[in-house]
């Protein structure tokens, strides 16, 4: 474990104390970090002098703190979720950053994600998608024998691959056109893969993608990078399916 | 005689479910169309009730301190959920099930409820099929399985290391449906501060809307509490930073009793603690143990040299080595469990064999695995544990071993509920982890997300109609009643209380405060001597809190560190419960151990004599002891034994 | 279906069918160019766009690739505009994830190039050709000519500006990279666009995407850089 202390490094935050107030960017001195310490620790150790300091602390979502909630969304130096690849910010840790560096931490910027205070968004508009179609309609209580519909091993597979989304919104916050549509594939594409989902497969893709565009989201032009930012490596051959859905559920209106 | 009426249905053990289900009553549609139910929590627990309940055509108000209900903590469950299916015929059975919780733990909880649980699991798992939770298949297209946590039989249904969060996206994807169809509304981003009940009944929860700072009142005709366990007491463990016990704690102070504190789960397999500054601990998942081994040197230089980071572990010949789970019980090795594990790291550490800078920490070796069954093997199993461990320790695995600490990961006890899942306030129930009721004194492996998932999709939709066909003539509750209106001046007054203090520490020191004195004294290894001590600092730890809190931002706006003062405030009355309870049960049972409690070879000693019952605390005010009330357990099915793990 | 038209995944389909389309039309354009440098004569060539300017398929494929390239270029615009507005707040520090030179970035920028190229290109050519007419278009031909037919040397008319001005050489190099850049991303991205792709494929088509670009650039910038070097 490597255990180097780096001695003094800069922190540049936006930092914005309500939805409607104009934000501006802050730099801030962090000094004595172990590279062992997680970023949001050495937010935390910010946080703290800030406090001690009668300032008020940045304000950043964050909750699991092991790459599973969704919950953390920083965009650090240029990248979601940081320099580093398949992790979430929580899991970034303060190796990947060298003395004397200048951190650049912003929100995500996406327009259907209005920030909140400082780093927090506002993420809504992933749940409304989600209420669009990104269920099965099955009740609690009557439904058959888990065995009864054998599913191919690879299928089975495919969707949880699609399935790890954890919903952060780091493709949308990477990506040029702030486009969901990674994370709307990753739902139409496990319902896809799955015979559960068959039966309003139709609907769902139209439900969602209509939902998306309707919240403001981008349109895709497979740049790639939401599956680069993506913590989970969802594939963007997920949207590949999602436009198949898409297009067959339309054509056959 | 207790004044607890655990309401245990009549008949045999297998009978009672079906009896209390044909004795109960029912709410009629219509009347389910003028019934709200507010829902505390969007966990397993909490959305699973919260969808059930709206698809019966109650009015449902949801709850989450998060932004959204997928990110309550079980998502970070990852080994699997228990269900007897019996799919791989070896024998598994709903007696077997029941019967193994019973004994896993150690003989501390209702027989009835846990048979109930064992008898719904496998409707569980054909709810999630149904709802497209993409579980393990085997190359048949069947179900696959996986055997978990020292029991006989392979009854754990898993989507790799991710089933928590399988499960959890199940609920959620039926809670949306919901929601889309406006049968549920969903207050993200509100954290319930203050129960409100009338004349007696629940009726409703104060919430503060942490984007705007607002109060906000809501009414109901009943309240279910689904928010979660208590880990975070302990400051350090496996749960998520925002998990509390503050919604439990208001209920507390309102007249719930709170039973079992002590009992909480210390798992064996986390990742050490690293300096001063860390927030969290992770978990390693348990199914690790089946191929590691874990030792500690067997010299003290050895162990000072690993500490100083002179030598590494794999400068360590295997004859020094001190394979201390296989030494001590032969006949389970390295997958005994939890709290054996756990227990057995810290004898080793306390005794000076710690391997990492702070000597708390041991080994778990894959080498011997990776030479058995090649790399290759090893990778498949574990290539995203490995990786994870990678990225936080800076260490490879595949080369050195891993480092492993215990860590507090569940909470067994919690808001005391009758078969009904109903606590001691009329209409306020618990599910959950949030309740005490289905692990006794420890949890077996893959059994929460089982028990969260049954009380909310197969128990609360039946149970609470029990009560409801009771209110259905008590029209939509009125939030303008003065009970409300004191609850939420209450509330206020707390906040504005926290917030002036406006001394010079800000909360998380005293949390940190608050985990050193659990942990050291209420931890691991208890004693009466250590938990009196304690109890005492944990009050002036209250005094100083009070003193010296200092608040930051404002009270009508985004403010984490008020709402973390308030948590706090919580954990540190929760926390003094907690070791009062542990102090009063002078006997070794599951997660809890006593020093004075224990045999000569220092293994775990019962008390089933005097101990056999339930702890369930009464509130009696901040300044006056809680006052104890015992459940009795009766065990009609099952014959208590010893555990044994030699 | 109006519906289909206003969605991103619809707006979207029509630039990946225009796009494979345009790629179809570049194809055979490009194989009749290479007939420039194949021979020195241009008789090849010459009989190649007298066979374009006269078959009656082509006649009527014109005004539909006039039309392909309009779609394509308005819908681009539409669509990056659109994209532009979901993001009215950028990033201080930038995207570092994708390369400032990654065609996937930059396709409006670098079809924009092309259409400019395209503007240009068309004058010099087509207009001449078609409309104003050229001197060097009634140059003799290298053959002799059947009865009644009229033929244009077309091979004059570019073998012309290619020996005279080594600017064009340059833009008309530049333009072929362009291209070829436009079609690294765009052909498999065409493919993805309508649902014709998986984690299989994605590898295939984006190798192919690659090599058509590369093919791409290459050929177009091969004639001008023919005439550069020879002449
Ligand atoms: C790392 C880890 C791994 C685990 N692995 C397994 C496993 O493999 N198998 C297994 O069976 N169990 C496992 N467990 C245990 C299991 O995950 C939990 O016990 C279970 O998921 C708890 O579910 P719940 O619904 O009761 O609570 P949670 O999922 O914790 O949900 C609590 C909910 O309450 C809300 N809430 C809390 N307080 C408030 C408040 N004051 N106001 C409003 N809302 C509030 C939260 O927003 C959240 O929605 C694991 C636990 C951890 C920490
Ligand atoms: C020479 C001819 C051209 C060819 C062969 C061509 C081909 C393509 C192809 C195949 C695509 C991919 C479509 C998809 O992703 O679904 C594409 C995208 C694009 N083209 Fe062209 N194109 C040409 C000219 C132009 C011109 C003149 C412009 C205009 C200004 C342009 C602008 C764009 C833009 C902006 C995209 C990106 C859309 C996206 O990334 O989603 N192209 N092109
Ligand atoms: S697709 Fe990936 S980046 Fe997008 S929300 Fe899901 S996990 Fe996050
Ligand atoms: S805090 Fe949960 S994913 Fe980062």
């Amino acid at each position: 474990m490597a255990d180097i202390i780096l001695k003094k490094i800069y922190v540049k935050v936006w930092r914005q104390n309500s939805p409607k107030a104009k934000g501006r960017f802050e730099t801030y001195e962090v000094i004595n970090v172990s590279q062992g310490t997680s970023f949001l620790e050495m937010i935390d150790i910010l946080n703290d002098e800030l406090i001690l300091a009668g300032k008020d602390p940045i304000a950043f979502d964050h909750d699991c703190r092991e790459g599973i909630c969704g919950m953390c969304s920083l965009y650090v130096n240029g990248h979601a979720h940081g320099p580093d690849t398949v992790v979430t910010t929580c899991q970034l840790h303060m190796r990947r950053f060298t003395e004397g560096q200048t951190i650049t931490i912003e929100p995500w910027r996406v327009g259907a994600f209005p920030v909140i205070k400082d780093l927090m968004v506002d993420r809504t508009a992933f749940e409304k998608i989600q209420q669009a179609g990104g269920f099965v309609s099955v009740n609690t209580g009557g439904v058959p024998d888990g065995n009864v519909i054998p599913i191919f091993q690879d299928d089975a597979e495919e969707a949880m691959d699609a399935a790890a989304c954890i919903g952060c919104g780091a493709c949308a916050a990477t990506c040029k056109n702030s486009s969901a549509m990674l994370f709307v594939a990753a739902k139409v594409s496990q319902f896809a893969k799955l015979p559960q989902g068959q039966v309003e497969a139709k609907k769902r893709a139209k439900a969602m993608v209509a939902k998306m565009d309707e919240l403001g989201f981008g349109g895709c032009t497979n740049t790639g990078a939401c599956e680069l930012a993506c913590p989970k490596s969802i594939s963007i051959a997920h949207i590949s399916r999602l436009n198949r859905e898409y297009l067959k559920a339309k054509l056959a209106d | 005689m207790s004044i607890l009426n655990s309401h245990i249905p009549e008949g045999s053990i297998s009978e009672k479910w079906s009896n209390h289900k044909a004795n109960i009553k029912v709410v009629s549609p219509a009347n389910k169309m003028k019934l709200e139910i507010i829902v505390v929590g969007t966990g397993l627990a909490g959305a699973s009730a919260a969808a059930s309940l709206s698809e019966l055509g109650y009015n449902v108000k949801a709850f989450c301190y998060q932004d959204s209900p997928r990110r309550a903590h079980s998502i970070a469950a990852q080994g699997g959920i228990n269900a007897a299916k019996n799919y791989q015929n070896d024998n598994d059975s709903v007696y077997r099930l029941f019967y193994d919780t019973i004994k896993g733990g150690d003989y501390r909880s209702r027989e009835a409820n846990v048979h109930r649980l064992a008898e719904v699991s496998p409707n569980i798992i054909d709810q999630c099929v149904a709802q497209g939770v993409p579980f393990a298949r085997e190359y048949g297209g069947l179900l696959s399985n996986r055997s978990f946590g020292g029991v006989l039989v392979s009854r754990t249904f898993y989507a790799r290391g991710q089933t928590g969060q399988q499960l959890l996206l199940g609920a959620y994807s039926a809670l949306n449906r919901q929601i889309a169809e406006g049968n549920v509304k969903m207050y993200t981003r509100h954290e319930m501060l203050d129960l409100v009940t009338i004349d007696g009944k629940a009726r409703g929860i104060i919430a503060r809307d942490m984007v705007t700072g607002e109060v906000k009142r809501f009414g109901a005709h009943a309240v279910i509490i689904a928010s979660g366990g208590y880990s975070n007491v302990f400051f350090l463990s496996t749960n998520a930073m925002g998990c509390n016990c503050s919604a439990s704690w208001v209920c507390y102070k309102k007249g719930a009793f709170f039973a079992n504190p002590c009992f909480v789960q210390i798992h064996p397999t986390c990742i050490p603690v690293h300096g001063s500054q860390q927030s969290k601990l992770t978990l390693m998942s348990e199914s690790l143990r089946n191929d590691g081994r874990v030792w500690t040197p067997k010299k003290m230089e050895d162990a000072e040299k690993l500490r100083k980071g002179i030598i590494g572990p794999n400068d360590i010949k295997d004859e020094d080595r001190d394979f201390y789970l296989e030494r001590r019980y032969p006949s389970y090795g390295n997958l005994v469990p939890r709290d054996v594990a756990s227990r057995a790291a810290k004898e080793r550490c306390d005794a000076g064999y710690g391997v990492n800078k702070e000597g708390k920490a041991v080994y778990l070796d894959f080498k011997y695995s990776i030479e058995r069954l090649g790399k290759h093997t090893i990778e498949k199993r574990y290539g995203n544990l490995f990786q994870m461990y990678e990225k936080i320790t800076d260490s490879d695995p595949y080369k050195e071993p891993m480092q492993i600490y215990p860590a507090i990961h569940y909470t067994m006890g919690g808001t005391w509920v009758d078969y009904n899942l109903m606590t001691t306030i009329p209409g306020l129930y618990a599910l959950g982890e949030a309740n005490f009721s289905d692990h006794g004194a420890n949890r077996l492996g893959a059994s929460a997300l089982m028990q969260g998932l049954a009380d909310g999709y197969f128990v609360i939709p039946y149970t609470i109609g029990d009560y409801l066909a009771g209110e259905i003539r008590v029209p939509k509750i009125d939030t303008n009643r003065p009970e409300f209106v004191e609850a939420e001046n209450a509330v206020v007054a707390r906040l504005e209380k926290l917030f002036h203090i406006k001394g010079k520490t800000p909360v998380d020191h005293f949390h940190k405060k608050l985990g050193q004195i659990m942990w050291d004294k209420v931890g691991m290894a208890r004693n009466a001597e250590g938990l009196t001590e304690a109890i005492k600092e944990i009050q002036e730890l209250r005094v100083e809190f009070y003193k010296d809190l200092l608040v930051p931002g404002e009270l009508k706006n985004v403010n984490p560190e008020l709402e973390k003062a308030g948590r706090v405030a919580d954990f540190i009355e929760l926390g003094e419960l907690l070791a009062r309870d542990a102090l009063n049960r002078n006997e070794s049972c599951g997660g809890h151990f006593r020093e004075e409690s224990a045999t000569d070879e220092g293994e775990a000693k019962r008390d089933d004599e005097n101990f056999a019952y339930v702890a369930a605390w009464e509130y009696k005010g901040i300044d006056n002891e809680p006052v104890l009330h015992k459940e009795d357990l009766v065990f009609e099915t099952i014959h208590l034994t010893q555990r044994s793990y030699k | 279906m109006s519906n289909f038209l206003n969605a991103s995944i619809g707006r979207k389909v029509f630039m990946s069918l225009t796009g494979l389309f345009l790629i179809s039309f570049l194809l055979i354009h490009l194989t009749l160019n290479l007939f420039l440098i194949f021979d020195d004569s241009g008789n090849l060539f010459n009989q190649a766009a007298h066979f374009m300017a006269t078959n009656p398929i082509i006649k009527i494929m014109e005004p539909i690739l006039a039309l392909g390239f309009i779609i394509h270029i308005i819908w681009s615009g539409w669509i990056t505009l659109e994209n532009m507005k979901a993001r009215p707040i950028g990033y201080a520090s930038g995207d570092q994830l994708l390369k400032w030179w990654e065609p996937a970035k930059n396709m409006f920028i670098l079809g924009g190039m092309i259409a400019i190229f395209l503007v240009l290109h068309i004058l010099q050519f087509w207009v001449k050709m078609k409309i104003t007419g050229d001197p060097l278009l009634n140059e003799p031909l290298n053959m002799p000519l059947e009865a009644g037919v009229e033929m244009h040397n077309a091979y004059a008319l570019v073998a012309g500006l290619f020996k005279n001005s080594v600017l064009y050489d340059i833009v008309y190099i530049i333009g072929g990279i362009f291209v070829g850049l436009h079609i690294t991303h765009g052909f498999w991205s065409a493919f993805q666009t309508i649902g014709f792709n998986n984690n299989n494929w994605m590898k295939r088509l984006k190798c192919l995407a690659n090599l058509i670009g590369i093919v791409f650039a290459i050929g177009f910038s091969a004639i001008p850089l023919y005439f550069l070097i020879k002449f």
